[in-house]
């Protein structure tokens, strides 16, 4: 449980990440709250020489609307989202998200940018993120740029971030009128990682189901679009027999593994089953009038 | 002279806990706060395989690390004569290896280094050459001719240690033969970790001047261990002092002697400074003695009415590679034979087989009163088996073949004679108290809707306080135990005793019985432990014994003051002792209760105004040989509601009526009950270890490892019976384990109720969702 040596750096500005960044291409890690870093250097399967904190860097701690966008901040915490009266108001799925997180201890310190950028399929932000169809903001030394979530997850604990770039912002656009998002996650024991969760957002115009996102957490190698569930739901009434096909499409789209959180055939039955719930959730909240502005 | 009566606060008070001020303000001490001047530091090097032959074990780079001073390995050690040590079940364990590891994570060498981060960073550095074996995972293939021999530094070449029996064989078959009805069941008791809270840990420190040998440890059995190491390290028990401080949960887990702390002995030795050595977390759960482990087949003869008449158990027990349980010497199974638990049997035969497999050694007593949670939940199962078979309520099954009140003391057929009971006193208030007759009529409306819902039933008996010396002892060490008291001029009491808290509360509830015994306020008597240079000798604290042992000393050693005391009490009041009587916690002139002294005028006098044929003083010790175990019992009641879309099982309510016989601490009681059933509720759905085919662990951490907190637990219900032990000085039976033991059977009989229309006839535990989803699933009741 004792790390191997390390360097550490707390920089106040972006340039001098990307200084830092660019002195140490192989072994410098970015430490963002630490919820997944650290515990990694304590087992010692992740040996970073250099560990360059965000804590100090001014601009990463927005959580507001702006432009279109709900702004997440790299650097905002778990708890400050599980407690935003924003985010329970009108991103309900980002808040369940949240509090489902480890424990309240650990949401004191992470991060949400850290919770993407750390692309571990099992972490819960991402697939509830891909289902709010939510774009982060990748900054370096010769700009910034947006990459939809979708292109930024690559593969597990890998993203589209080049060597010298960091992830600044997260933009999860407003949700539509008559619109419902939720999350739901099975876990044996609070604060486990998922045996697996679903992120669903829905609008609807009328009673008929105009958008759907649906992400899916810790049953593939990434966060995982239920797109053919989401093709489905779109343009029909979300009846009760429409949601069960498009839960089973979404069960279709997982390729979970078996292991200590369940044999792979229970995982695809929970996805089934969790799609099909939070579908009926995030519809009654659409149809409830949605989101309040 | 007349005296008032002070208040007291003794036996049935719930006096809030005189160590919880310190633990609650983060100052109890615990080993890894202890810092002693030019203290070293070690770590230890573990086997990526679960067996295997070192070829070579390089330890230069290592050592020219700067700050490390020592690698120690297996060699070092036997040239000393240290390289095994004896288990306390006439097996031997290696300390460190000298050609061979026969369970992952087990050690392999030590480092010792002036700091922490160096001993940690040196370890990786020790560069271990070896060829890997075939490990032996199953136990059921372990005795194949063909298997890998585990242990070939024993001369018998066998994986199998020992066969064990209790019961009339002969008889119990002749009763099979006649059945009307035989139900069998074949149970997997899973392996679990006790998982304290507080690793384990210890600082050796060897004074070379005065050749004196202190050890802080974080032992349950201070003075066991105190003599074990002087039998093994030929240093004079004079010369060794064990303390152990404050400790965060021992649960049986902290009774085993750990190579760490052998080692970390040698190197304090060597060196002549002072040496920590702390587990980590993964350490612990890897590498630490286990618990459970027990494949059992059991069958239950019976009546076609549900009368049960006699109980056959097979069960192979996996003790991993060393057999080092912290069983009584005689019990190789532990108390395993209480198994036909609260029923009236007409014979009964038991059978344990012990083999090795390639796994940290088993059979710890994870509060558990040896391996009683195996027995229990085996009976439990069983009779529930049979009601389901024979289409009779479990609740009637069990008020019908319960042993009757007017039977105790009653012998069982394996040979136990249990003081006392009153088993259907208390499941009648447990079926009041949850309203069963209601519940059953609830889950009858809800099945016919389709949805999930269980009652279980668990009337267990527990086997507590080992224990007479006629069959108890630990490496011949009789299973008494012992208490001192010295009452202080002024009134005010110190009170040492032989048994050691691990959370239990002794220096709350001690100080309450010699309050009763005395007649002296309680917050006025210190009670102390754990350091075997001051307390007297006693075997410790694990089985639930504190109470029925070091309790009864306790009570014995006061009654003696008080003998004493009545002496000066009679001199003060210028009357015969035999004058004079007990009172309100004081001695008063019989027919005269005017005329009375308290303790706090007779201690005075003890130092000041004693008279010509009395000694000066006030104190006694008194060695307590207990002259039966105590027998507590309880009623539990669980309702479960199953998730039909995810197989979750949530425990709805959950309603305990223990008995204890007479209480020291209602409100300590209650909160043993509570932590005991959130560890009986852990095995139930949560927790179990488990290796894949290569011996590789798959918890170990508590990512995997689903050790439950505040979130996992329901709201318990608890309430009691009282039914005294007759031979018990207080009255009183211990209770530390009941909950743990009773717990899971009573949530395993949940579940399978709630699925036994769909033919469920037994789950193995943990019960994960994912095997009651496949139930469902199979018979269409999933959710669609």
């Amino acid at each position: 449980m004792i790390p191997e040596d390390f360097t550490y750096f707390a920089p106040g500005s972006l340039p001098e990440v990307w200084d830092l960044l660019r002195q140490h291409p192989d072994d410098a890690k970015i430490l963002a709250g630490g919820q997944s870093l650290i515990p990694l250097m304590k087992f010692r399967l992740a040996t970073p020489a250099y560990l360059i904190d965000l804590r100090k860097v001014p601009g990463l701690d927005t959580l507001a609307e702006r432009d279109g966008a709900l702004v997440i901040g790299a650097m905002v915490r778990e708890a400050a989202t599980e407690h935003s009266q924003l985010i329970q108001r009108r991103y309900p799925g980002i808040h369940e998200a949240s509090a489902v997180v480890a424990d309240p201890l650990v949401r004191n310190f992470a991060t949400i940018g850290g919770n993407i950028a750390h692309a571990d399929p099992a972490n819960d932000h991402p697939a509830m993120l891909l289902a709010l169809r939510a774009s982060v903001v990748a900054h370096g030394p010769n700009g910034q740029r947006t990459i939809p979530l979708d292109d930024f997850l690559v593969d597990t604990m890998e993203t589209s971030l080049a060597p010298d770039e960091v992830l600044t912002e997260i933009h999860v656009p407003q949700p539509a009128p008559r619109s419902g998002s939720t999350y739901l996650k099975l876990e044996r024991k609070v604060g486990d990682y998922a045996i697996a969760a679903v992120g669903v957002q829905i609008t609807l115009d009328g009673d008929v189901c105009t958008q759907a996102g649906i992400g899916l957490t810790n049953v593939g190698p990434k966060a995982v679009r239920a797109t053919q569930a989401e093709m489905f739901l779109t343009g029909k009434q979300p009846t009760e027999d429409v949601i069960r096909e498009a839960a089973r499409l979404a069960a279709a789209a997982a390729q979970p593994v078996s292991d200590l959180h369940g044999p792979e055939d229970y995982k695809r039955a929970m996805i089934r089953t969790l799609t099909a719930r939070a579908l009926r959730e995030a519809t009654q909240r659409a149809r409830a009038g949605g989101v309040s502005a | 002279m007349t005296s008032e009566a002070p208040i007291i606060r003794g036996m049935g008070h719930s006096v809030k806990r005189k160590e919880d001020p310190r633990f609650l303000r983060g100052k109890g001490h615990y080993i890894d706060d202890f810092k002693l001047p030019g203290m070293l530091y070690m770590d230890i090097v573990r086997s990526p395989y679960a067996h295997a032959r070192i070829v070579n074990i390089d330890a230069s780079k290592a050592l020219a690390l700067p700050g490390v001073l020592a690698v120690i390995t297996g060699k070092d050690l036997d040239a000393a004569g240290l390289a095994w040590m004896p288990t306390l079940m006439s097996d031997k364990q290696m300390v460190l290896p000298v050609d061979r590891v026969v369970y992952q994570s087990q050690e392999v060498a030590a480092v010792i280094a002036t700091e922490r981060y160096i001993a940690a960073d040196a370890i990786t550095l020790v560069e271990v050459e070896y060829e890997p074996l075939p490990p032996v995972m199953d136990p059921h293939k372990a005795t194949d001719p063909d298997a890998p021999l585990v242990r070939p530094d024993r001369d018998a070449k066998t994986n199998h240690i020992w066969h064990w029996e209790a019961g009339d064989a002969a008889r119990t078959d002749e009763v099979f033969q006649n059945a009307e009805v035989v139900v069998k069941q074949d149970l997997y008791i899973p392996r679990i970790h006790v998982c304290s809270i507080e690793t384990c840990g210890c600082i050796a420190s060897y004074d070379k001047i005065d050749g004196k040998l202190t050890v802080y440890m974080t032992t349950q059995a201070p003075h066991a261990i105190r003599t074990v190491f002087s039998l093994v390290s030929g240093i004079p028990e004079h010369k060794i002092r064990i303390i152990s401080p404050d400790i965060g949960g021992g649960f049986g887990g902290k009774v085993p002697v750990y190579p760490g702390y052998v080692i970390a002995t040698v190197a304090s030795l060597q060196t002549g400074l002072p040496v920590k050595w702390i587990e980590d977390r993964s350490e612990n759960l890897q590498a630490d003695s286990f618990a459970r482990d027990y494949h059992i087949s059991a069958e239950l003869a019976a009546k076609k009415d549900g009368t049960m008449q006699a109980l056959r158990v097979k069960t192979l027990a996996d003790h991993g590679a060393f057999d080092a349980a912290a069983n009584p010497s005689k019990f190789p199974a532990g108390l395993f034979s209480i198994i036909t638990g609260s029923y009236d049997l007409q014979a009964a035969h038991v059978e344990v087989d012990g083999v090795y497999t390639n796994k940290p050694s088993g059979g710890v007593a994870y509060r558990c009163s040896f391996r009683v949670t195996e027995a229990v939940h085996t009976i439990e199962r069983l009779v529930d088996t049979l009601a389901l078979a024979l289409s009779l309520d479990p609740a009637d099954v069990r008020m019908k073949n319960f042993i009757p009140p007017e039977a105790f003391p009653y012998k069982s057929p394996t040979g136990w004679e249990y003081d006392s009971g009153n088993y259907p006193a208390a499941l009648q208030k447990a079926m009041a108290k949850i309203d069963y007759a209601g519940l059953r009529r609830e889950q009858a409306e809800k099945r016919a809707r389709g949805e999930l819902m269980g009652i279980g039933i668990s009337t267990f008996t527990e086997i507590v306080g080992a224990g007479p010396s006629h069959t108890f002892d630990i490496l011949g060490i009789k299973m008494f135990d012992s208490c001192e008291i010295r009452v202080h001029p002024t009134g005010s009491a110190i009170v040492r005793i032989g048994v050691q808290t691990q959370g239990q509360g002794h220096e709350t509830t001690f100080a309450q019985i010699v309050a009763e015994e005395l007649g002296l306020p309680v917050e006025n008597i210190t009670v102390e432990h754990g350091d075997t240079d001051t307390a007297p000798y006693g075997l410790g604290t694990y089985a639930s014994r504190s109470t029925p042992t070091a309790g009864a000393a306790t009570a014995v050693a006061a009654r003696k003051i008080r003998d004493k005391a009545k002496k000066i009490a009679g001199h003060l009041l210028e009357v015969s002792p035999d004058d004079l009587e007990w009172q309100d916690h004081k001695f008063q002139v019989k027919g005269a209760p005017g005329r009375s002294v308290t303790m706090k005028d007779i201690a005075f006098a003890a130092y000041t105004n004693f008279p010509q044929d009395v000694e000066a003083g006030l104190e006694a010790v008194d060695y307590y040989d207990p002259p039966n175990l105590t027998f507590p019992f309880g009623a539990y009641i669980c309702v479960v509601d199953i998730d039909r879309g995810t197989g979750m099982v949530k425990i709805r309510r959950f309603v305990a009526v223990d008995d204890c016989g007479n209480i020291i601490n209602p409100m300590i009681v209650d909160g043993q009950i509570h932590g005991g059933l959130t560890m009986g509720m852990a095995p139930a759905l949560l927790e179990a270890i488990t290796y894949d085919e290569y011996g590789n662990i798959q918890q170990s951490n508590l990512m995997d490892y689903l050790l439950p907190t505040a979130m996992e637990t329901p709201v318990w219900e608890t309430d009691k019976t009282v039914t005294p032990s007759p031979h018990h000085p207080l009255g009183a039976k211990g209770v530390g384990e009941s909950a743990t033991v009773g717990a899971p059977p009573a949530i395993a009989n949940a579940v399978v109720d709630a699925l036994s229309h769909l033919g469920v006839t037994h789950l193995d535990i943990p019960i994960t969702p994912w095997k009651v989803y496949q139930i469902l699933e199979a018979h269409g009741a999933a959710e669609a």
